[in-house]
């Protein structure tokens, strides 16, 4: 078993940086190009959220949790924002509540999409975690 | 993440090079907004054969300008797809309202 944790302000910039974070920290499991790709993309959405909805751009820690099981990969994205009331709601394919800023609320779709488990676990007010979790690449018994 | 652009006639030929994620959306989206506001223009052409990572933000970046060459009354091709940006799309549901070509070539004759 492996883990990382990061922490990194809640701006934009920082989006492509988390996902090649935890892509790499994945890369041992020899992932295909498509697993590497679905898992920068899921981690993507997670970490747009928190900037664009739990922390509204206001300023705002996320943490991301990483873990390495076997061949599974889990990740977790914390935040400490507005927390979301309805979740149900939220994970519904097009729902968004900013259509002013062309987003085209597809993020937890894309996420449960791309990975084999999603869980969404928020208190409203208080913040919001994301845990989702993928089966990379083969288990090789000999590789180290 | 780099944007392209050119015209021809009443074509906008926009290249996306790099990441399309929510922080390169905004200067897409001013990029290629500020364009298509031009009486000049009337479709355009989205070159996505560079793209090397794209998310939801691009979706909606995307759907954005669709809805603007729809008002105007023109049209728009995407090419340069490769599976990966294909899949994105059709989670996002574009697959089904905007077209697709195998190059700018043959998108530039479909318009």
């Amino acid at each position: 078993m492996n883990y990382m944790t990061l922490e990194v302000p809640a701006k934009s910039e920082n989006e492509s940086f988390v996902r090649v974070v935890v892509a790499a920290f994945a890369a041992r499991l020899d992932p295909t190009l498509e697993e590497i790709n679905e898992v920068k993309t899921a981690v993507s959405e997670a970490v747009t959220n928190c900037i664009l909805h739990a922390y509204e751009n206001e300023q705002g820690l996320i943490k991301v949790k990483a873990y390495l099981k076997k061949n599974k990969l889990s990740v977790e994205i914390h935040d400490t924002g507005k927390g979301i009331e309805d979740i149900a709601q939220a994970r519904e394919p097009l729902y968004t509540d900013k259509p002013e800023l062309e987003r085209s609320g597809m993020g937890f779709t894309i996420m449960e999409n791309f990975m084999d488990e999603l869980i969404v676990e928020s208190l409203p007010r208080e913040g919001t975690v994301i845990k989702m979790s993928k089966v990379l690449g083969k288990i090789v018994e000999n590789s180290c | 993440m780099q944007v392209q652009m050119f015209r021809r006639k009443k074509d906008l030929i926009v290249r996306l090079k790099g990441e399309l994620d929510h922080h390169t959306a905004i200067t897409f989206r001013r990029a290629v907004e500020t364009e298509l506001k031009k009486d000049t223009i009337q479709n355009l052409v989205l070159n996505m054969q560079n793209l090397t990572f794209m998310d939801s933000s691009g979706i909606g970046a995307i759907l954005g300008r669709y809805k603007q060459v729809k008002a105007k009354g023109g049209r728009i091709v995407i090419c340069g797809l490769n599976k990966y940006n294909k899949k994105i799309l059709e989670i996002g549901g574009l697959l089904k309202i905007i077209p697709v070509s195998s190059s700018e070539r043959q998108a530039l004759k479909n318009l």
